[in-house]
């Protein structure tokens, strides 16, 4: 039963994938990709990880992705005339690029089959809220409110570069 | 239960799919996207192994890692906002104020 679960969903996941990168709609891309965040986040169920596929849901696919559409909305793009335009040197070569990347990673994936780990017994309770907390909340309590400063700083950040200087841009627009 | 192997093979293939996307698009906000495709590709590994080594440290740093995706989701539209408002474009082929 597992395995048609991971199968549905890694079809989905990839699938939605290769729809995000090959659609010419910037709006279309971003809905295969929530589409690709939710399919994870299956994924991550079926590896017993509730509490951090909530998150990837809550965080992902619902807060970042609004931001994009949001923003793809206020600049209110229009699609991209041809995907593949005139330039093919450059298509070949990231095919290429990526053939060998892809390649690369499943070739050294091989090479350490012997050393990956087996099923343990633990992986029931590990990715449960009480377990992530019992560590976050003890060991990486530094790292977390660091996290915090992090998030504020970003978010004062991006209100100095995207606000409208008035002052500045007042005379050209 | 699946062997670890599958996870990993998928994440590979979810990671080349971002890494083609950003080296062939054109438009500032898919590239951003295919960003976040790889992200939550290298979040899949350190989930996988997480999970089959029973250890709960791993998914601590998949937890960190998508606060610096959400900081870094912020701060990246910003900027591609400010561009927008610059050149009225966000086609990256046109933003070649720092080009040789």
């Amino acid at each position: 039963m597992d395995t048609f679960i991971f199968i549905f969903l890694a079809v989905l996941t990839i699938g939605s994938g290769l729809g995000m990168v090959l659609n010419r709609n910037t709006v279309n891309s971003a809905l295969f990709l929530v589409l690709n965040m939710v399919s994870i986040a299956g994924i991550y169920l079926l590896l017993q990880a509730q509490f951090l596929a909530l998150i990837q849901i809550l965080v992902y696919a619902g807060a970042i992705m609004v931001l994009f559409l949001f923003v793809i909305m206020l600049l209110n793009l229009d699609d991209e005339r041809s995907l593949f335009s005139k330039v093919r040197a450059k298509y070949i070569s990231a095919f290429f690029l990526g053939v060998v990347t892809l390649s690369l990673i499943l070739y050294s994936l091989e090479g350490v089959a012997d050393l990956l780990p087996e099923i343990s017994p633990e992986m029931e309770t590990a990715g449960t809220v009480e377990a992530l907390g019992d560590v976050l909340y003890t060991d990486y309590l530094f790292a977390f409110e660091m996290t915090a400063i992090l998030l504020t700083a970003a978010v004062v950040g991006a209100l100095m570069i995207a606000q409208y200087k008035k002052s500045n841009n007042g005379a050209s627009e | 239960m699946i062997e670890i192997d599958w996870y990993l093979a998928l994440s590979a293939v979810l990671f080349t799919i971002g890494l083609v996307g950003v080296l062939i698009r054109r438009n500032a906000i898919v590239i951003f996207m295919c960003v976040e495709l790889m992200l939550n590709a290298v979040n899949l590994t350190l989930i996988s192994f997480s999970s089959y080594h029973g250890d709960v440290t791993g998914q601590i740093l998949v937890f960190f890692s998508l606060a610096v995706a959400a900081a870094e989701a912020v701060i990246g539209l910003a900027i591609i906002l400010a561009i927008f408002r610059n050149n009225l474009s966000v086609d990256i082929t046109k933003v070649n104020l720092l080009r040789w």
